[in-house]
């Protein structure tokens, strides 16, 4: 691995953006996006805020392939605040967005990981202010106003993920997490849903706002480059369903429909794209799509993630 | 006497926060705060069980490969399966490539930045290529007259700073910064060596009641072996030797942070033997190891953020999130063993399985001790820590060959199962950072209760109903400050234990929902 003094290569580029179908479908873009990146030397700085998340969609973006995570960090964005990346602690790192609010530049993107609490702020919190705890809400709406773009990464904070699950089998649940757009209802917030999303997926788009504004947005404000077919339009096993072969039992060959695969309901380009540098893909490991791209996961309706009994 | 609140601790997975009082330049009193909730145990109440091993991933995104575990387990105990033997050994494969990646994310990324010193990469007179570019970067970034409109030199600067705090060798931080950018390339690639046959992560999709969903095909052996190989080198001749050349630049870390009292669920089943663990199950207090009785774990929330009774086996667990709770300081939970708090993690695990007298992992633990010229019970220590991770590491690369070669490409990855219409069970396992627990019940054949113990909440809990102080609290008891508005001991003393406070904050049981406020 090394630092390319170019930042990402046109070859990175395409390959982020579209693969193969969408360099067909979005060719002005990538090159004229292409050409941008190489005149752009100057980092966009990023602050990224964790609400009730996991870290998964962190711990995604450090299995980007191309570029790679050092690459990125150095040569393309420069990450100013990150809870698990940056290397300050304590009131050291939260100077610097302390810093940001007070300069009103918008010269930021946010990008939030996590849904977000509404019931009450000490659900999830940041820092202090003159001795009170201060809530990530908080944070999102202040910093949400100053930023120049605003990005949700993952599930949670697109649409609100498992945190505003059906809670007991009905309802919402006590801390009110919501999405990100909802917190700020102001702004056009970008959503690269996923549980985790794909590092290409985050790359892309940013590279996208950076470099050429929002990329077109489907109804669900995810960017059509990545979402804009259903994975069973690309499933690996999509010959095995044609020709109504399908697994009963895990580990089975053959299309995992009745294994409760949510491939036709959803939308991403994992079978094509697939996870880590082409190691395998949520349906090629015979386990099937769950859904996590979608506003309505884990719930499905009243459904859930599976419904079958035996298997 | 002065207070110091470290809020956020970065560099540790979620929101974490500690506030501690300092008398005589030394640290007098503790407390660790765990400053998110979720609620995972309720949003699985009702639903088919088998989507917890999904739901339940998602409370840890650096774990999830234990989660996923614990919950196939608690699951098979409910359902009455036993996993097959190609589905027992890829998940501990899957379970091991996570350990790789997390002890090394831990170490070169969480960690090791409290003690190196970046900066010396600004006099590197080498000819390494992309050494030479990230010193052109940094003297850029860093330059007076360069005024960027962004945190000059993100994500490794601002730190804390003062004289001598950090590595005073010019050599050692050029080589630690040098495989610095080299873990990340190695971390990824333990990830993408899981994915072979977990489908991705994370969040792995190939766990299941019964196993996984992966046939372990020759090619993906094959795969598997090679990048296996390429990890274990680097483990051994980067890993290893930069934990022990840390620990003798800070011998003062091996007095430091110190903790008695140990847990380890144990982990790695063997194949046709699955009672036998590669890393031991027992309880240590003193210096002998006794059998482990789950019955006697509970959960105690007198200074946590919930309402309901404490003191629960976790089986029982009902809880209600207070927010506003009085004196309560924490939304951890005290998991104690007959009322003892107990330290969870490869430290536990190293020290457990040394006493048991397992001959391999005594035979690595005494050959980095001697060159540490050091002693067992130094190793109970804030570098112990780090130095019990890198042995772990070099045990599981050789254990998991040995696991690879026992796959049968012809045979299923799973055993077949039928959901009951009712069911109880446990499933215990280990995370990178310790003992991990899930309890179940199914009723009318859907989770009815759900309930996890997770090794965060064991190490990093606040006062118990007692008022005795978490593991990590009391570790931190007397480690000194030299400068209050650098506190650099003291979250280097919090780092040694990989907290990870997403799956510490995770679990209640509420009756009456709060209020919604409005957006």
């Amino acid at each position: 691995m090394s630092v390319p003094k170019t930042g990402i290569s046109r070859r990175d580029f395409i390959r982020i953006v579209g693969g193969v179908a969408a360099v067909l479908s979005f060719p002005s873009v990538l090159f004229q996006g292409c050409r941008a990146l190489e005149r752009a030397r100057k980092r966009t700085s990023l602050i990224w805020l964790q609400g009730q998340s996991c870290s998964g969609c962190s711990i995604s973006l450090l299995n980007a392939g191309y570029p790679d995570i050092i690459t990125l960090l150095v040569a393309d964005i420069s990450l100013d605040f990150h809870q698990t990346l940056s290397w300050g602690t304590g009131e050291v790192i939260l100077e610097v967005i302390k810093k940001r609010l007070e300069d009103r530049k918008r010269d930021f993107i946010l990008v939030v990981e996590g849904s977000i609490p509404t019931a009450s702020e000490q659900y999830c919190t940041l820092g202090e202010t003159n001795g009170l705890a201060k809530g990530i809400r908080q944070w999102v709406v202040e910093l949400g106003a100053a930023a120049n773009a605003v990005v949700a990464a993952g599930t949670c904070a697109a649409y609100g993920g498992i945190p505003a699950a059906r809670w007991k089998g009905e309802g919402a649940g006590p801390t009110g997490a919501t999405s990100v757009a909802k917190i700020l209802p102001k702004r056009k917030v970008v959503c690269v849903p996923g549980c985790p999303p794909h590092p290409d997926w985050m790359i892309g788009t940013l590279a996208h706002c950076i470099l050429k504004g929002a990329p077109k947005l489907d109804e669900y404000n995810r960017p059509k480059l990545y979402f804009g077919k259903t994975v069973h339009d690309r499933c690996e096993w999509l010959k095995d369903y044609k020709k109504e072969k399908f697994a009963l039992r895990w580990g089975d060959k053959g299309c995992l429909y009745k294994l409760g695969c949510l491939g036709m309901d959803s939308n991403c380009d994992i079978p094509v794209r697939k996870w880590l540098r082409g190691a395998n893909s949520c349906t090629g490991c015979g386990s099937g799509c769950i859904g996590c791209t979608e506003p309505v996961f884990p719930d499905m309706g009243k459904r859930g993630i599976y419904e079958h009994r035996q298997a | 006497m002065a207070r110091i609140v470290i809020d956020p601790i970065t560099r540790i997975e979620g929101h974490l926060s500690v506030e501690i009082d300092t008398e005589g330049g030394a640290v007098r009193g503790a407390h660790v705060r765990g400053d998110m909730f979720r609620g995972f145990e309720n949003i699985l109440k009702g639903r088919n069980p088998v989507d917890a091993v999904q739901i339940t991933q998602r409370i840890c995104g650096v774990c999830p490969a234990s989660h996923g575990i614990a919950s196939c387990r608690a699951l098979e105990s409910a359902f009455n399966v036993e996993p097959s033997g190609n589905g027992l050994l890829i998940r501990n494969l899957i379970l091991a490539s996570n350990f790789l990646q997390s002890h090394l994310l831990h170490f070169y990324v969480l960690a090791a930045p409290d003690y190196i010193d970046i900066a010396a990469i600004l006099t590197y007179q080498g000819t390494d290529e992309t050494l030479l570019r990230l010193k052109a970067w940094a003297a850029h970034e860093l330059a007076k007259e360069n005024k960027p409109h962004h945190q000059p030199a993100a994500p490794f600067f601002p730190r804390y700073s003062g004289e001598g705090i950090y590595l005073q060798d010019h050599d050692t931080n050029i080589t630690h910064i040098a495989h610095y950018v080299k873990a990340l390339d190695i971390r990824m690639k333990a990830h993408r060596m899981l994915t072979l046959f977990g489908g991705r992560m994370p969040h792995i999709m190939s766990y299941v009641p019964g196993g996984v969903t992966t046939r372990p095909t020759t090619e993906i052996i094959k795969e598997f072996s090679q990048t296996l190989d390429e990890i274990e080198q680097f483990v051994t001749t980067c890993y290893v030797p930069d934990v022990l050349a840390l620990a003798k630049s800070f011998p003062q870390y091996l007095q430091m942070g110190a903790f008695n009292g140990f847990l380890a669920y144990g982990e790695f089943p063997r194949y046709n033997a699955p009672a036998e663990l590669y890393f031991p199950r027992g309880v240590m207090t003193g210096g002998s190891i006794e059998t482990l009785d789950t019955e006697k774990i509970t959960e105690q929330v007198r200074f946590s953020r919930y309402g309901s009774a404490s003191g629960l086996h976790p089986s029982l667990g009902k809880t209600e999130p207070q927010p506003e709770k009085g004196d309560a300081y924490s939304w951890i939970k005290s998991p104690r063993y007959r009322n003892k708090p107990l330290e969870v993690g490869p430290l536990a695990r190293l020290l457990i399985g040394y006493a048991s007298g397992r001959q391999d992992i005594r035979a690595e633990t005494d050959k980095a001790l001697a060159r540490l010229s050091a002693s067992l019970p130094s190793l109970r220590s804030a570098m112990g820590r780090y130095v019990a991770r890198a042995i772990e590491c070099t045990l599981l690369c050789r254990a998991m060959h040995a696991w690879l070669d026992e796959l049968r490409p012809d045979e299923p990855p799973r055993s077949t199962y039928s959901i009951p219409e009712t069911g109880r069970g446990a499933g215990l396992a280990e995370a990178a950072r310790g003992a991990l627990g899930h309890w179940i019940s199914v009723a009318g054949g859907r989770l009815d209760n759900y309930q996890c113990v997770v090794p965060t909440t064991w190490f990093a809990s606040p006062m118990d109903d007692n008022g005795t102080h978490g593991p990590m609290e009391q570790a931190l008891v007397g480690t000194p400050v030299r400068d209050e508005a650098n506190p650099i001991e003291v979250v280097r003393v919090v780092r040694s234990f990989d907290p990870c406070i997403a799956c510490a904050v995770h679990c209640t049981g509420t009756k009456k929902p709060v209020t919604m406020a409005g957006i």
